[in-house]
C-alpha cells in the first residue's frame, strides 16, 4: 500500500465535527514538521501536539511533513487517523501503534444473553460511537462493511480497533461486522485482539464461511474468552443453507438477516409488511432454533417512522424472533418495548410455572391451572418467558420480592 | 483610572462603567434602589397634529424632529432578528445630519447589524449597550469599541430603563403595522414578527419615539401593542425587514440523538418529579433541545391526561399544537420564532402578547417569571457549584446575549440543558469564565451523561428516589468527559475590561475581559 511516502486519513471541510484530516510526507532528514490547525487549539493545542509527536514515535516515523486539521477530536481518534495515514505512506511497517487501553473489559458475555437491539454505527464515524453506549441498546455494532466507503477501510478498522480500547460502550455487548471475506479477515487480525465479544459476518451463503471465519479468530485469540459470531444470511442461497450455517461452529450464537440484499438477490421491491421476506425469515428462524440459537431479526429503514418500526418489531416477536437491528438510537426503546412480553403474558406465565412448581412438589403427574390440564410445552414455553421477562427485567430474580 | 471591586461572587468588577458609578453584585434580592422611577418630559396634546398624521418624509427628517444631538441615546429592538432593516438605516440617517458618539441601545443585535462597526469607527457611534455576537462581538472582545459594553437581560433592560440607569433620547421602533398616529402591532403585515413585546419600555420611557414601518394603514391600526399616544413621528420605508430572516418558517426539534436524549430525560424528570400536574406550567425556548422537551412533555401530559394553564415562550409551532389539543389554556408569548407562532398569535385570544415588564421586570411588583413550575434553558459553561455563562466562549470572546435567561432563573425549578461536551471541550468547569448567573437559582443540569440535581434542593433530590432518572452529581460528570476529552488549557486572558455583565437588579455581576492575542479560534477552512 506504500505511496510513494505519501499518506493522508480522515476528514475535512466546515460540517466535520469530532473528526480530524491527517497528511503526512515522508522526509530522509530534518525531524518532524508538525503544522497543527484545530478547531480546539486554545484548549488541547498542547495534547494534541504531544499525542500526536507519541503516536509518530511508536509507528518509528523520525522524520515527515505532517499536516492536520482538527475539528475537536478525541485522542483515540487522532491516534487512529494518524496511524493510518503513516501506514499509508508505507512507513511505521511492523510497529504497534495501539494507544494505552482507557477502559475497562467487562466481565464476557454469555451465549444466550439479551440481544433485543444492535445499534450499527458506521465504523469511520467516530462521532456517533463516543455516546453509543447511552442509549442502552443490548448491543453496538461498529461496522466496517457497508457503511463504510471502500476507500476508507483501512483507516476505519484502526479506528475501530482503537474504539475497542477506549470508548465506554456501557453494558453493551460489543460487536464488530466485518468485510466480506477475505477482507474480512484482514478486519479480524485488528480487531480480534481487542477481544470484542461478537463478529457478525455478512452475507454467509455456507458453513465453509464461517469455519474459516473461526478459525482465524482462534489463531489470533488471546486467552479463553469467547468471539461469538453471528452469520448474516443475505441471499437466497445463505437461506437455503441455514442449518448447516447455523451449526457450523460451537461459537454461533444467533442467525440474522440482511432483508435489502436478500430482496435484491430476489429481485423484488421490500414492503412495509414484508411478505416477500416472509418465507426467508421463518426458514432462518426455524433453522436457527433447530441449532438452539436465537433468530434476530433483520434492520428497519425508516428512522422517521416509529409507528412502523413498533408493528414491525411486534411481527417478528409473535414470529419468535428475540430481536432486531437498529438504525438510530431513537430506535432502541421502541424495539425493547416491542420485544417485551406484556404484563397479561407474564402473570399468565408465572402463573403456569407456580402450578407447575406445586405440582411437582406434590408428586403429581399432570399439571393444572383452574379447570384447565396444562400441557408440558406450555409449561415450556411458560419457563422461557419468565426467563426472558426476568433478563429484561420485568420479574424479580428467583428469591428476590 | 477605573478601580475595581469584588462583589458577592467573588468576581472582579468595576465600580465604574461608561462614566456613571456602577454598584457591584450583592447577592440575589440584595439590591433594592430607591427613589422616584424615570420618566420623559411633560408633553401637551396641542403641540402635535389634531388630525392624527405624525407622518415625516424619511428618518433624517425624524431624527432632527426628535431632537438628535451628539452623545445622545438611541435604542432599536431585536424582533426582526436577523432580518432588520431599520436599525442600521437610523443610525446611517443620524451619521448624514452629521451627530457623533450616539450610544445605540438595541434590545439584542444580530449579524445584520455589522454595519454599525463602521458607524463605530467613523465615530457615529460611541458604544452599544446590548447583546453582541459575531463581527460585533468579536469588535468589543477584542477591545476596539469605545466604551463598555453592558449586557442586559430582557428584565434588566426594562429595570435600567425604569430606574433611570439607561435614559433613551430616541426610540426607534420597527413595526410590521402601523397607522399615522403611531398605534403599531406586529403580528399583521409582509413583515409580521409577533409580539413588540421589547419595545413598549422604550415606547413609555423615551423622550422621543419613531415609529418606522412598511405597511400603513389608515387609523385605527388595530389591534395596537404600541400606542400612537406616546409616538413622535411615523416614517415610513419600502421594506423594514427581510421577512424570510424575521421568523423561521418553520422551527426546528434537535436530530441529534445526544441531545433528544437530554430532552427526553427533562420530560421524564419533570414528570416523575411530580412538577407536571394538572395546572402546571412551564417555559420553553426555541433551542432544538427545548422544542424536544416539550414534544417529550407533549406526549407524557396526554398519556397521563395533565394540561397546563399557561406556558411561556418564545412561541412555537410546537406551544401552538399544545394550545390547540387543549393541552394549555394559554400560551403567554415573549417573543414569536416561526410562522406558525405569528399567525396564532394574530388570530387566537388564547396566546397572548407578553412583555419584559409582565414577565421580567425587577422593579415591577412581582413578575410571571417567578410563577412559571419548571423553565429549561441553555448554557456555554456550568460550574460545580451550578454557576453558569451563556454569554461568552471558554476564551472570554463574547458569545451570545442574555436575552431572558437570568429572568428566568427565578422559575420553581430551573433545568438548564447542555451537552457534556462541545468539540471535545468540557461544559462542565471548575470555574466558569463568565458569570452570567449564580448556581443558587439553577437547580439542575442534565446531560447527556446524566442528570445533576443542585444540593441546595433537597425537596428535588426526594422527589426523584426510586424513580430510573439517570441521576448523578457534576462531580461524575465532569470526571467522565475529562477522561476522554483530557482536561483542558486555561485559555489567556487579559486585565483589560471590555464588557459588564449586569444582573437582573442593575449590579454588577461579572466583567467581560479583552481576549489576548492568540490564534484563531475558528476551525480551519
Amino acid at each position: 500500500m506504500a505511496n510513494q511516502g505519501l499518506g493522508e486519513a480522515g476528514r475535512m471541510g466546515d460540517q466535520v465535527r469530532s473528526d480530524l484530516h491527517v497528511r503526512i510526507e515522508a522526509q530522509s532528514s530534518g525531524g518532524v514538521k508538525l503544522d497543527l490547525e484545530s478547531k480546539v487549539q486554545l484548549y488541547y493545542g498542547d495534547a494534541i501536539r504531544a499525542d500526536i509527536e507519541a503516536t509518530l514515535e511508536r509507528l518509528g516515523v523520525r522524520h515527515a511533513s505532517v499536516t492536520v486539521h482538527d475539528y475537536g477530536a478525541l485522542p483515540f481518534v487522532i491516534q487512529a487517523r494518524l496511524e493510518a495515514a503513516v501506514r499509508q505512506a508505507g512507513l511505521g511497517v511492523g510497529a504497534d501503534a495501539r494507544p494505552a487501553r482507557t477502559v475497562d473489559l467487562l466481565p464476557p458475555s454469555a451465549k444466550k444473553r439479551l440481544r433485543r437491539s444492535r445499534l450499527y454505527l458506521p465504523g469511520d464515524q467516530p462521532k456517533l460511537a463516543v455516546n453509543a453506549g447511552l442509549y442502552e441498546s443490548d448491543a453496538i455494532i461498529l461496522d466496517l462493511e457497508d457503511s463504510v466507503h471502500p476507500s476508507a477501510k483501512d483507516a476505519a478498522r484502526l479506528l475501530v480497533r482503537n474504539e475497542l480500547r477506549s470508548v465506554d460502550f456501557g453494558n453493551a455487548e460489543r460487536m464488530v461486522r466485518i468485510n466480506q471475506l477475505p477482507l474480512g479477515l484482514e478486519d479480524l487480525r485488528a480487531v480480534v485482539p481487542e477481544q470484542p465479544d461478537l463478529i457478525l459476518i455478512p452475507k454467509v451463503e455456507d458453513a465453509k464461511q464461517v469455519h474459516e471465519v473461526a478459525k482465524t479468530i482462534d489463531n489470533l485469540r488471546q486467552g479463553g474468552r469467547p468471539i461469538w459470531l453471528m452469520p448474516i444470511l443475505e441471499s437466497a442461497l445463505g437461506i437455503e443453507n441455514a442449518f448447516s450455517i447455523a451449526t457450523a461452529s460451537e461459537l454461533v450464537v444467533a442467525l440474522t438477516i440482511g432483508v435489502e440484499d436478500y430482496t435484491a438477490d430476489l429481485g423484488v421491491a421490500k414492503t412495509l409488511e414484508g411478505s416477500e421476506t416472509l418465507w426467508a425469515r421463518s426458514r432462518l428462524l426455524n433453522a436457527a432454533r433447530a441449532a438452539g440459537l436465537q433468530a434476530i431479526d433483520s434492520v428497519f429503514g425508516d428512522v422517521g417512522d416509529m409507528e412502523g418500526l413498533e408493528s414491525w418489531a411486534k411481527r417478528a416477536r409473535a414470529l419468535g424472533f428475540e430481536g432486531m437491528g437498529c438504525i438510530h438510537p431513537r430506535q432502541v426503546e421502541v424495539i425493547h418495548r416491542a420485544f417485551a412480553p406484556s404484563a397479561t403474558e407474564i402473570d399468565k406465565a408465572l402463573k403456569i410455572v407456580g402450578a407447575f412448581k406445586q405440582a411437582e412438589a406434590q408428586g403429581l403427574g399432570v399439571v393444572s391451572l383452574g379447570s384447565k390440564m396444562i400441557d408440558p410445552p406450555v409449561v415450556e414455553r411458560a419457563n422461557r418467558l419468565v426467563a426472558q421477562a426476568r433478563q429484561m427485567g420485568l420479574v424479580p430474580e428467583e428469591g428476590e420480592q | 483610572m477605573t478601580t475595581f471591586v469584588k462583589n458577592a461572587a467573588g468576581r472582579r468588577v468595576p465600580s465604574e462603567v461608561n462614566g456613571q458609578s456602577a454598584f457591584a453584585y450583592a447577592g440575589v434580592g440584595m439590591h433594592k434602589p430607591e427613589g422616584r422611577k424615570q420618566a420623559p418630559s411633560v408633553r401637551s396634546a396641542s403641540d402635535y397634529p389634531a388630525n392624527g398624521d405624525k407622518r415625516v418624509a424619511d428618518l433624517e427628517t425624524a431624527l432632527k424632529k426628535c431632537d438628535l444631538r451628539d452623545g445622545m441615546v438611541i435604542s432599536s429592538h431585536h424582533h426582526f432578528r436577523d432580518g432588520d432593516k431599520v436599525a442600521v438605516a437610523a443610525l446611517q440617517a443620524a451619521a448624514r445630519l452629521g451627530v457623533k458618539d450616539l450610544m445605540w441601545f438595541p434590545s439584542a443585535s444580530f449579524p445584520c447589524h455589522t454595519p454599525v462597526i463602521d458607524l463605530m469607527e467613523k465615530g457615529v457611534v460611541h458604544h452599544i449597550e446590548g447583546s453582541m455576537n459575531g463581527a460585533l462581538g468579536d469588535y468589543c472582545s477584542t477591545g476596539k469599541m469605545r466604551g463598555l459594553g453592558v449586557l442586559r437581560s430582557h428584565g434588566g433592560r426594562w429595570q435600567a430603563i425604569q430606574d433611570g440607569e439607561v435614559k433613551i433620547d430616541v426610540a426607534i421602533i420597527a413595526a410590521p403595522t402601523a397607522d399615522p398616529f403611531g398605534n403599531a402591532d406586529g403580528s399583521h403585515g409582509p413583515s409580521a414578527c409577533g409580539s413588540l413585546g421589547f419595545a413598549l419600555a422604550d415606547s413609555i420611557y423615551a423622550e422621543h419615539v419613531i415609529v418606522v414601518t412598511d405597511n400603513l394603514v389608515p387609523f385605527p391600526c388595530i389591534p395596537w401593542q404600541i400606542q400612537g399616544n406616546n409616538v413622535d413621528c411615523v416614517v415610513e420605508l419600502p421594506s423594514v425587514g427581510d421577512p424570510a430572516k424575521i421568523v423561521s418558517g418553520t422551527t426546528q426539534i434537535t436530530k441529534s440523538p445526544d441531545r433528544l436524549l437530554i430532552a427526553e430525560n427533562i420530560a421524564r424528570f419533570v414528570r416523575d418529579t411530580g412538577i407536571m400536574r394538572d395546572g402546571f406550567s412551564f417555559q420553553a425556548g426555541a433551542g432544538g433541545i427545548a422544542l424536544g422537551f416539550v414534544q417529550f412533555l407533549k406526549t407524557m401530559m396526554r398519556e397521563a391526561g395533565v394540561k397546563a394553564r399557561f406556558v411561556r415562550g418564545g412561541s412555537t409551532r410546537y406551544l401552538v399544537e399544545l394550545l390547540h389539543e387543549g393541552l394549555t389554556d394559554y400560551i403567554l408569548d415573549g417573543q414569536t420564532f416561526d410562522l406558525d407562532g405569528v399567525k396564532n398569535l394574530a388570530n387566537d385570544p388564547r396566546h397572548v402578547s407578553s412583555s419584559p415588564f409582565t414577565s421580567y421586570n425587577y422593579h415591577g411588583k412581582g413578575n410571571f417569571a417567578s410563577m412559571v413550575d419548571v423553565t429549561v434553558l441553555g448554557a456555554t459553561e456550568v460550574d460545580l457549584d451550578f454557576n453558569a455563562n451563556v454569554n461568552t466562549h471558554s476564551d472570554g470572546r463574547l458569545l451570545h446575549g442574555i436575552g431572558g435567561w437570568q429572568n428566568c432563573l427565578f422559575a420553581g425549578c430551573t433545568v438548564l440543558a447542555v451537552p457534556s461536551f462541545r468539540d471535545r471541550i468540557p461544559v462542565i468547569v471548575d470555574r466558569v469564565t463568565t458569570l452570567t448567573g449564580p448556581g443558587e437559582l439553577i437547580d439542575v443540569v442534565a446531560t447527556e451523561r446524566g442528570i445533576a440535581i443542585n444540593p441546595r434542593r433537597k425537596d428535588l433530590l426526594d422527589a426523584v428516589k426510586g424513580s430510573s432518572l439517570p441521576i448523578r452529581t457534576l462531580e461524575e460528570i465532569k470526571n467522565d468527559v475529562e477522561k476522554m476529552c483530557g482536561v483542558p488549557q486555561k485559555p489567556v486572558l487579559t486585565d483589560e475590561p471590555v464588557a459588564v455583565i449586569k444582573w437582573v437588579d442593575g449590579t454588577v455581576i461579572d466583567t467581560v475581559w479583552k481576549v489576548a492575542d492568540q490564534p484563531a479560534k475558528s476551525p480551519p477552512r
